[in-house]
């Protein structure tokens, strides 16, 4: 029996449409896999997006805004408002699976999804500073700087394959 | 921003606004006094982490001037960048030119640890929009304070005149950093509605607690101390200096827009 698939919600359209824009500062990741898209809501009047900022000070943010505001309003659904929100506040956890595979593969090590309590004292900062290798895997690596290029990369050396490279920061 | 204001009474705003306006302040001026490391920091990771933690920093103070903004129905650029030297409420400790390394790392540790006591205090505010925006601060916090304690051990463990001159930053700037905790002067107001849930003075008592016994091997005994009211209203020539040069574009021309 052959199934029609029914045609997409206005909300399905939104989420598709979000999927192809990029993040402005890592343009290998989309903004929903980069975790960033807290809420979508459409109603007859408007699209509604809870845009969760990845660092409080990240200037890409007003990017982001403008570009989903753009890129929405060619649905032609409805006025598109675009809110920056810290609830619930956006963890390196948010990124996807298929995310962070795509950050692994342009080069950038994936935030680690340990679990570490910010709030339990210095010690457990070092487990910030772990990080694999996105070339060939080892965890025999350093961190040389917590701030790297951006606010939400740090900078690493493999010493097995000799590398640089970067981490999306555990957060 | 979703933070639509609460139904709060004048006293509870003003407190409020006392309350965010002390924490902007102190993010936004460590902030500037960092970002004058920028392109001359002892060795190239340095200048990328001070001018990276220094966005960080005024990043928060952005965020923060936006809370208080929606509070008393202000721009948060005009709180920035339109107020004279006298109306800015940072704590003492702020106050002093960036001096040298060891004395710009001996004040970013004791801000990084004293700014991590208070957000997490502020991480459980009764106002909600500050408790979010502290919860998300404290995890970016966290890499500050990874980084001021990496320089407060390497610049402790340095033989000769480093250790010396660190010892002496800390020592000197030691009283006015107490002023992250100087009393509020609607604090009651604060502590009985849950928005500051533990009093400064407690939150001082916690902080030196911590503090003292990583200190104290390289300083010797710290001199006995307690916040003052009137810590977040001294002003010195130093930061009227910075206040010139990180109000001079938006001086320039005023109601400019880009």
């Amino acid at each position: 029996m052959v199934s029609q698939s029914p045609a997409p919600t206005a909300e399905e359209r939104v989420w598709a449409v979000l999927g192809t824009i990029s993040d402005p500062e890592i343009p290998a990741i989309s903004v929903v896999d980069l975790g960033v898209i807290g809420s979508v809501e459409v109603d007859d009047e408007a699209i509604r997006v809870e845009l969760l900022p990845t660092f409080v000070g990240c200037p890409a943010i007003g990017v982001m805004q403008q570009q989903i505001g753009e890129r929405l309003a060619s649905l032609q659904i409805g006025r598109v408002d675009v809110e920056v929100s810290f609830d619930p506040p956006w963890t390196s956890d948010r990124i996807t699976p298929a995310g962070r595979e795509r950050l692994r593969l342009s080069g950038f090590a994936p935030p680690r999804l340990a679990p570490t309590p910010v709030s339990a004292g210095l010690d457990e900062l070092t487990v910030l500073t772990l990080a694999e290798c996105p070339y060939c895997g080892s965890m025999n690596t350093t961190m040389e700087n917590a701030f790297g290029p951006t606010l939400c990369r740090a900078i690493y050396h493999c010493a097995d394959c000799r590398q640089p490279f970067e981490q999306f920061k555990r957060i | 921003m979703t933070a639509s204001p609460p139904e709060l009474d004048l006293d509870t705003r003003e407190a409020l606004a006392e309350l965010l306006l002390s924490v902007a302040d102190d993010e936004f001026v460590i902030g500037f006094w960092d970002s004058e490391w920028t392109g001359i920091a002892p060795m190239l990771e340095e200048d990328v982490a001070t001018s990276s933690i220094a966005q960080d920093e005024i990043g928060h103070a952005k965020a923060l001037y936006e809370l208080l903004a929606e509070l008393t129905n202000d721009d948060p650029d005009r709180i920035a960048y339109g107020r004279d030297a006298s109306a800015f409420r940072h704590a003492a400790l702020l106050n002093h030119a960036r001096g040298d390394w060891a004395f710009s790392v001996a004040r970013r540790y004791l801000y990084e640890t004293a700014d991590r006591t208070r957000l997490a205090a502020l991480a459980e505010s009764s106002h909600k929009p500050l408790a979010l925006l502290a919860g998300k601060m404290r995890r970016e916090e966290t890499y500050h304070l990874l980084h001021a304690d990496a320089w407060r051990r390497r610049l402790a463990e340095a033989p000769g005149d480093t250790r010396d001159r660190f010892a002496a930053a800390l020592r000197r700037l030691w009283p006015d950093a107490q002023e992250v905790f100087a009393p509020l002067s609607h604090e009651d107001t604060l502590v009985r509605e849950g928005m500051l849930p533990r009093s400064m003075g407690e939150l001082h008592g916690a902080w030196q607690a911590e503090v003292r016994p990583v200190l104290e091997p390289l300083t010797g005994r710290l001199p006995e101390a307690t916040p003052s009211v009137g810590g977040r209203e001294r002003r010195t020539a130093d930061f009227e200096w910075l206040h010139g040069e990180f109000t001079k574009v938006a001086g320039a021309e005023v109601g400019a827009l880009w």
